[in-house]
């Protein structure tokens, strides 16, 4: 198995991660950019894992680590979101709220 | 495996799919029956109305396939589907006999949950997508309710694991020794309690509550679209009695189980599958908030208790 | 090309892909679900380099609870059923994030490509080896996780009663889209 695949894979991923992050107003959708981020850095974990690089199973825990982190990460953002909503009516990164 | 295997394989699993939440559909109009003191369907087929299931089927069949003019229209006709084959997925783990498994997999406890959790995601997208105000707030309750009974769920399921030493349900099965009901048993609790909330059946049926939001994420399909959510909800519960007989009951173990094994499955299965109709007819629904309450201040302590005292037994054993 | 590199390629398409709808879409709630595709097919990646467990737990938290979450979200901020162009920066802004997203692409690509190798089989990291090193040389970072996780969870329902006690004074308007559906006992 080749390892350009996953390679490839992963800075692909973050490429469209940057992008959505970078091109969104909607502020739910700025995080799924930023998902995709998360992703592409899980494909380099893992790829390590496989590649049996990594000490300790490293590869495995640390990407076990990243999905926990990602949860509470989304968590927090969006209580924030739901909280921005509340104040001013919308969640238009750009906008000056009704 | 040979390609002949798998074939049969998955034809023993599409036909235990197909025919197995006939049986528990049939089951609940029967047992439904009895409980409210009424007959239930009584013609179709001769004996007792045993074809009533299949007229229905029929009947949604012969209906109009309609979608809303304001709905998400591809939405709306793939979310009947991703409510049913998750349940096709996970059937495929479950053993029911020594050796008789669709698909053996490492990790299949942890399988099951992701299906579980992937199914209840076809409502939420098919009441957004019918542009209902009654199916988005639909919706919106079975998203509050699958996230604050996944968390039970999976606690319970992790505690068995953690007792039996293995992720694998035919391992689990293995482990399993009649002591496990004792100590396992609040975990089994928590378990049913939260797999009927993740079914959306009464008591915990508020995302659904016909009486009030008007069947909720449902309300606008019909037909065969709607028969494939009954479907689903039906080979839901086939798949939790299973699971709970599996996780909870010792699955196929019982006397002469190299033999008998599927009976025992059956056996262990069947009076869940009837609880759960049980449950329907002695429970009036219980609102929103005490479903929030029940899960956060109920289950998800209880859950955590046993994941600590199995965790102790374990390691001191 | 081996089989495993066909089917991690297949999976591999399918994430690029959804990805890009996920991140280009005007539908709001459809972003949400090509996200979901994305990393369920990523999740496919995974088994393939025979991540199986890592595979289960990303369709498990992301599916069951970060695109749930996320979907919620959306429904809560009155997400409409049809295309919305202002959920997107104006063109000349697309454009410019094109190209940053473009340069990071191939920034990791020229880091990474120099260094492919061939692996003669994938090395499998089996599910007790991996238990054993979260519990024993990870445990510090994992109780640390935990802490974190905790504290998430209490910032999460921190800040989302911070308009509580203005609440009681004004006629509550603002907060009554998501207090009612969620049968928060607000009665």
């Amino acid at each position: 198995m080749s390892l350009l695949g996953p390679y490839v894979l992963a800075a692909l991923l973050v490429g469209i991660g940057v992008y959505g992050a970078l091109s969104r107003r909607n502020a739910v959708l700025m995080l799924i950019g930023v998902e995709l981020i998360l992703g592409g850095a899980l494909v380099l974990l893992v790829s390590t894992a496989a590649a049996g690089q990594d000490q300790w199973s490293g590869g495995t825990v640390l990407s076990l680590f990243v999905i926990t982190i990602a949860a509470a990460e989304v968590a927090v953002a969006l209580a924030v979101i739901l909280g921005v909503f509340r104040f001013r009516g919308e969640i238009d990164l750009f906008g000056r709220g009704r | 495996m040979s390609a002949l295997e798998i074939v049969l394989r998955s034809a023993a699993v599409l036909a235990a799919f197909l025919v197995l939440p006939l049986l528990v559909g049939q089951m609940e109009h029967k047992v439904m029956g009895h409980m409210q003191g009424r007959l239930g369907p009584m013609y179709a087929g001769g004996y007792h109305g045993w074809a009533q299931l299949i007229a229905d089927g029929v009947k949604f069949l012969q209906k109009e396939d309609l979608t809303p003019a304001a709905a998400d229209r591809w939405l709306y006709r793939i979310a009947p589907a991703i409510a049913l084959v998750p349940y096709l997925v996970a059937m495929a783990v479950v053993p029911v006999h020594p050796g008789w498994v669709g698909a053996e997999v490492p990790a299949s406890a942890l399988l099951v949950l992701v299906a579980s959790g992937i199914s209840v995601l076809g409502m939420l997208i098919g009441g957004w997508a019918s542009a209902n105000k009654y199916s988005l707030i639909g919706a919106m309750r079975s998203a509050a309710q699958l996230l604050a009974y996944e968390l039970p769920l999976v606690l319970s399921v992790a505690s068995v694991c953690l007792a039996a030493g293995t992720l694998n349900l035919t391992g689990i099965i293995e482990a399993w020794s009649p002591a496990w009901l004792l100590w396992q048993l609040p975990a089994a609790l928590v378990f049913l309690c939260a797999a009927v909330a993740e079914l959306n059946r009464p008591p915990f049926d508020t995302p659904i509550a016909d009486s009030e939001i008007v069947m909720g994420p449902f309300t606008e399909y019909g037909g065969l679209r709607f028969a494939f959510f009954l479907l689903a909800e039906y080979a839901g519960i086939v798949l939790f009695s299973l699971l709970f007989a599996v996780l909870f009951l010792g699955g196929w173990r019982g006397p002469g189980d190299a033999y008998l094994g599927f009976l025992w499955t059956a056996l262990k299965g069947l009076p869940i599958a009837f609880l759960i109709i049980w449950m329907r007819v002695a429970w009036p629904r219980v609102r929103a908030d005490q479903l929030q309450r029940l899960a956060w201040l109920g289950l998800v302590p209880v859950a955590l208790g046993q994941l600590a005292l199995t965790a102790v037994v374990v390691v001191s054993r | 090309m081996t089989g495993l590199d066909l089917a991690f390629a297949t999976f591999g398409l399918i994430a690029v892909v959804c990805g890009l709808l996920a991140v280009t879409t005007t539908r709001v709630v459809h972003a949400a679900l090509w996200l979901v595709v994305s990393l369920g097919a990523l999740a496919g990646c995974f088994l393939v380099m025979g991540a199986e467990f890592v595979a289960l737990v990303q369709v498990l938290i992301y599916v069951g609870a970060i695109v749930v979450l996320v979907l919620f979200a959306l429904m809560l901020t009155r997400s409409p059923i049809a295309a919305q162009t202002e959920v997107s920066v104006g063109p000349r802004r697309r454009v410019l994030a094109a190209v940053l997203g473009a340069a990071s692409a191939a920034l990791l690509l020229a880091v990474l490509v120099p260094v492919v190798a061939v692996l003669p089989e994938r090395t499998v990291t089996s599910t007790e080896v991996m238990a054993r090193d979260l519990f024993g040389v990870w445990v510090w970072p994992f109780e640390l996780l935990s802490v974190l996780l905790l504290s998430a969870l209490v910032a999460a329902f921190a800040v989302s009663r911070m308009d509580r006690p203005s609440e009681d004074t004004a006629p509550a308007h603002a907060s009554s889209t998501d207090a009612p559906l969620l049968g928060e006992a607000e009665a």
